[in-house]
């Protein structure tokens, strides 16, 4: 089984861009990824996008097709739709058909267009990858859930806001030299812990922005990277995939995310690598408190034991084990459909050099994505490897 | 204009608790839903059997939110919690107690109010 190859990357800059439709946005980002990526576009198979709240934004449903127009391409394009795990979900369908020998190319990417209908109705659209009847109508909002599992955090396992915003700190540093990112502001725990609360115990700066953006790769199988001379060095090993009950309140315990705990197990198989062999991640930071339950997820840390990660200077780019080089979420932006995406260009850029946080792991191999849908009721995971 | 249509068994689940008969679903592990459900997502039984839902569970977490969405705009601030009624938990808005007095573990009851912004009916918890 031949593993598929990152031949190219492009994310656009992360922001506020609200007169930018979303066809426009990924249009940027899946024509940078062409043409990174050296591939003919007659060559490519399939689009497969994620996206996840365009009905919402944008009144426009049936957007692969739309998406693979803006790109110049005619080939069948199908929407994936997992939350903020829409793009991951869209990544693994397509190691998949690859590695099966379906494809020889695919474009992977996704869209989110969020600011333009403003903070009230993106909030309002953001809630319903929650349990309609049993949370939304219950006054759960996204920052609200993760406020629960936050709060059950720390019952469990102890931790503070200040831990917390330790996490918010390191990702807005990690976030100054990545042009790409929404906040290249510095800020301090103290900022941080004096922000207005959004729903206790999070505030402000423990929850990442709304943001408009796109991201795109083309993935292609060995073969083909090898036949067209592709510079293609970065592969993907290991795909993986869990669920859990839509709704909290029917999960077992809210401090712990079992969907991630089976993606990363499963992708760590796959790979035949196992945490300790991961040099850097990309995880999915929409709420810091999600940071820490996804390191403690993916096995880089024992339960209740990642909360302090952070503080410590472990995760930051001068640490043992840095995560969200990025910026993560909170700092980089969240355009929900085009996460997963983002983590994985980020995670290429990172092990062949071409990142501006490179330089955090030089000689770095093995990297992770961890993208979660929800309150984690979805999510992927992907390694990377450095293959030549 | 038309009358949307109600949600069958959800709002059933409401009716039932207005009334003061409480139910959940339990199949014959002792694993405990809310309605609608056709199978344990569990163990797969699908002898889901309404047992009444006891008088007052416990809140197990609870965030108080200050940025609601449109259709919370008047309520908030409020607090959202889940409190554990045995075999089954369940999610609604905390009343009748001071949010800063909200705790793990206290003791509440559940009763269906209404949202202030909408009038709609939503899942309500009373201390004990
Ligand atoms: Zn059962």
């Amino acid at each position: 089984m031949s593993n598929p190859r990152v031949a190219g990357a492009g994310v656009t800059k992360f922001g506020k861009h609200p007169e930018r439709t979303g066809r426009d946005l990924f249009a940027q980002a899946g024509l940078e990824a062409l043409d990174q990526s050296g591939v003919d576009s007659d060559d490519v198979d399939a689009l497969f996008y994620g996206n996840f709240m365009g009905e919402l934004a944008e009144h426009q449903g049936h957007q692969g097709p739309l998406m693979a127009e803006a790109i110049g391409l005619d080939v069948p394009a199908t929407r994936f739709e997992a939350a903020c795990a829409s793009a991951g979900a869209a990544i693994r369908a397509a190691v998949k058909d690859i590695r099966n020998g379906e494809a020889d190319v695919i474009v992977v990417g996704g869209a989110e267009r969020m600011t333009n209908i403003g903070t009230a109705a993106a909030t309002d659209a953001l809630a319903i990858a929650a349990d309609d009847l049993y949370e939304v109508r219950a006054g759960m909002t996204f920052p609200g859930a993760y406020a629960l599992m936050a709060r059950s955090y720390f019952e469990a396992y102890g931790g503070s806001r200040e831990d917390l915003a330790h996490i918010a700190v390191k990702n807005h540093e990690h976030a100054l030299v990545n042009e790409h990112a929404q906040i290249q502001k510095e800020i301090s725990v103290q900022d941080a812990l004096e922000a207005p609360t959004i729903a206790s115990p999070l505030g402000l700066y423990d929850s990442c922005p709304i943001t408009d953006g796109a991201a795109a790769a083309v993935l292609t199988s060995e073969a083909y990277a090898e036949e067209h001379g592709l510079e293609a060095p970065v592969a993907v090993t290991g795909t993986g995939q869990g669920g859990d009950n839509l709704a909290l309140q029917d999960r077992a315990h809210f401090a712990q995310t079992p969907a991630a705990d089976a993606a990363a197990e499963e992708a760590y198989a796959d790979a035949g690598i196992g945490p300790a062999d991961v040099d850097v991640a990309e995880v999915h930071d929409c709420f810091t408190i999600a940071e820490v339950l996804a390191i403690e997820s993916l096995g880089f840390y024992e339960r209740g034991e990642g909360i302090s990660a952070a503080t410590d200077g472990e995760t930051t780019r001068h640490g043992v084990m840095p995560v969200n080089l990025s910026g993560g979420l909170k700092a980089k932006g969240h355009p929900v459909g085009a996460t997963g995406v983002a983590q994985l260009a980020t995670i290429a850029w990172v092990l062949d050099g071409s990142h501006p946080r490179a330089d955090a792991v030089e000689d770095g191999r093995i990297g992770v994505c961890h993208n979660a849908g929800g309150t984690v009721a979805s999510t992927t995971v992907h390694v990377l490897e450095v293959a030549e | 204009m038309t009358e949307a249509a109600p949600d069958g068994q959800y709002d059933a689940w409401l009716d039932a608790i207005e009334a003061g008969e409480g139910y959940y679903l339990e199949c014959a592990n002792g694993h405990g839903w809310l309605p609608p459900r056709r199978i344990c997502p569990e163990c797969r039984s699908r002898d889901l059997g309404e047992e009444r839902l006891p008088d007052s569970g416990k809140v197990t977490t609870h965030t108080t939110i200050t940025v609601p969405t449109p259709q919370f705009e008047d309520d908030a601030p409020y607090v959202t919690a889940v409190a554990d009624f045995g075999s089954v938990s369940i999610t609604g808005m905390v009343r009748g107690i001071d949010p800063e007095d909200v705790e793990i573990g206290t003791v509440v009851g559940v009763e269906v109010g209404e949202r202030v912004t909408t009038g709609d009916r939503a899942v309500v918890f009373r201390p004990r």
